[in-house]
């Protein structure tokens, strides 16, 4: 019998088993993947991101988070402009970055 | 004769006000409580924002004061005003008349435990950011057995209505970054994790210090306040936190956590700042006559301020209102 109750899953991010293996992929030919102060300018500008949820800030994140399927999914929207490159105050090379994440 | 200037309080900013008096030809005689000279900074092993060992600063300072008349183990238990001066008695029951008065009384460190949400003082691998400082220092503390992760808590009694601390206490972003470099210098297979709201890296140097902590130290800074500590059953902390960046609660397990606390007014000299005449701001700290031209005067002529007595300061803050207030003394010594 159905009594309209069930189990939420918890939306907890367990950090004790996220796998970082990617990230770390990452970070050994891109240690500028480290540098993120998360200004946003790169969501901002992204040309994708004014009619899609891309934004390679939170793809950041996401591989940081074990959420890399998420992460991978959003890539998909990128149209390789460049225009993140351009205004990253941190000199990280987006573009690069997302290029080496579907490697 | 000399005019003596009466300084409470012997550390970075009643050492540095004492040395320029001096050196002003004037009579700084400087009545520190504890045992030596060098207050917090003495007890500091190395100096944001460039690794700078503290002991060189503090050295140095101490050698400027040779020749000036100091007091430990002492403290000013009375003080009254004339028209001649000051007159204070201290607890040696030694009597000194003094032309001005300089209160460099510094600050107290917040007490971790009235955070109670984090565990310090009940579970065994919290600590604070002195603790920390003195492991820096000495190289032992029985708490840290080669952590694989380390969490560090910032604004610990700062910007928190609960423990009435609305201010910030503007260095602790900084030295949360430097102790976790630091950290990961000594355990580098370690996970160094910061958990802030706003990293204020505000001073020349600071920024490219948190630069430096994520990409050679791999520092991982969180943006989010940890909301609760606990204890597993292998006596490891269980932390709970929003990464409001990401925007989703995490949960993770550490070996050790690290609260950067905060700075707060120094009240063991409540008793002789009342005689004197010198309110508390809203902070709690001491009220100056104001915060521009006016920082190191006080609503009575006469007694002045510098350091961190009236507010959170850093080491370079604090000598440099110390200097200024020896040009403030000796203008109105001189008016």
């Amino acid at each position: 019998m159905d009594f309209g109750f069930c189990l939420s899953p918890s939306s907890h991010v367990k950090m004790d088993s996220v796998d970082l293996t990617t990230f770390n992929r990452l970070k050994e030919t891109n240690p500028d993947i480290n540098t993120c102060i998360a200004c946003g300018s790169c969501t901002a500008t992204c040309t994708a991101g004014h009619f899609t949820e891309m934004s390679f800030r939170r793809i950041l994140l996401m591989l940081q988070r074990g959420k890399e399927d998420e992460a991978k999914k959003m890539i998909q929207r990128c149209m390789l402009c460049g225009k993140c490159t351009l205004v990253c105050p941190r000199g990280i090379n987006i573009r690069k970055i997302l290029l080496d994440i579907t490697r | 004769m000399k005019e003596n200037i009466l300084i409470i309080g012997g550390g970075a900013a009643g050492m540095e006000a004492a040395t320029q008096l001096h050196k002003m030809g004037l009579n700084p005689i400087i009545i520190e409580k504890s045992e030596a000279l060098g207050g917090h900074i003495a007890q500091w092993d190395r100096l944001f924002p460039a690794f700078h060992p503290a002991k060189d600063v503090v050295d140095k300072m101490l050698d400027q004061v040779k020749g000036i008349d100091v007091r430990l183990n002492t403290e000013v238990v009375d003080i009254q005003r004339d028209n001649n001066g000051f007159h204070a008695v201290l607890s040696n029951n030694e009597k000194i008349d003094a032309q001005a008065v300089i209160l460099a009384t510094g600050f107290d460190v917040f007490k971790a435990e009235r955070k109670q949400e984090y565990g310090y003082g009940i579970y065994n691998n919290v600590m604070t950011s002195v603790e920390l400082e003195k492991f820096f220092r000495t190289g032992k503390d029985d708490r840290i057995n080669h952590p694989k992760r380390i969490g560090f808590v910032h604004c610990v009694g700062a910007r928190d209505v609960k423990v009435c601390n609305t201010y910030c206490s503007k260095v602790c972003c900084t030295t949360a970054l430097k102790q976790a470099c630091e950290i990961k210098e000594v355990f580098p297979d370690a996970e160094v994790y910061t958990f802030y709201m706003d990293l204020r890296m505000f001073g020349p140097g600071y920024e490219d210090l948190y630069l430096k902590t994520q990409k050679d130290f791999d520092v991982k800074c969180v943006r989010g306040r940890v909301c609760e500590v606990s204890e597993d059953m292998d006596g490891k902390l269980v932390i709970k936190a929003e990464d409001t960046l990401f925007g989703k609660p995490l949960k993770m397990t550490l070996d050790l956590l690290v609260l950067m606390c905060s700075m707060e007014k120094n009240k063991s000299i409540d008793a002789i700042q009342q005689k004197l005449g010198v309110a508390n701001n809203s902070d709690g700290f001491m009220q100056n006559k104001d915060m521009y031209l006016g920082m190191n005067d006080t609503a009575q002529d006469g007694v002045f301020v510098a350091g961190a007595c009236t507010a959170p300061k850093s080491l370079p803050d604090t000598i440099g209102e110390a200097r200024s207030v020896a040009t403030q003394v000796y203008n109105y010594l001189n008016r």
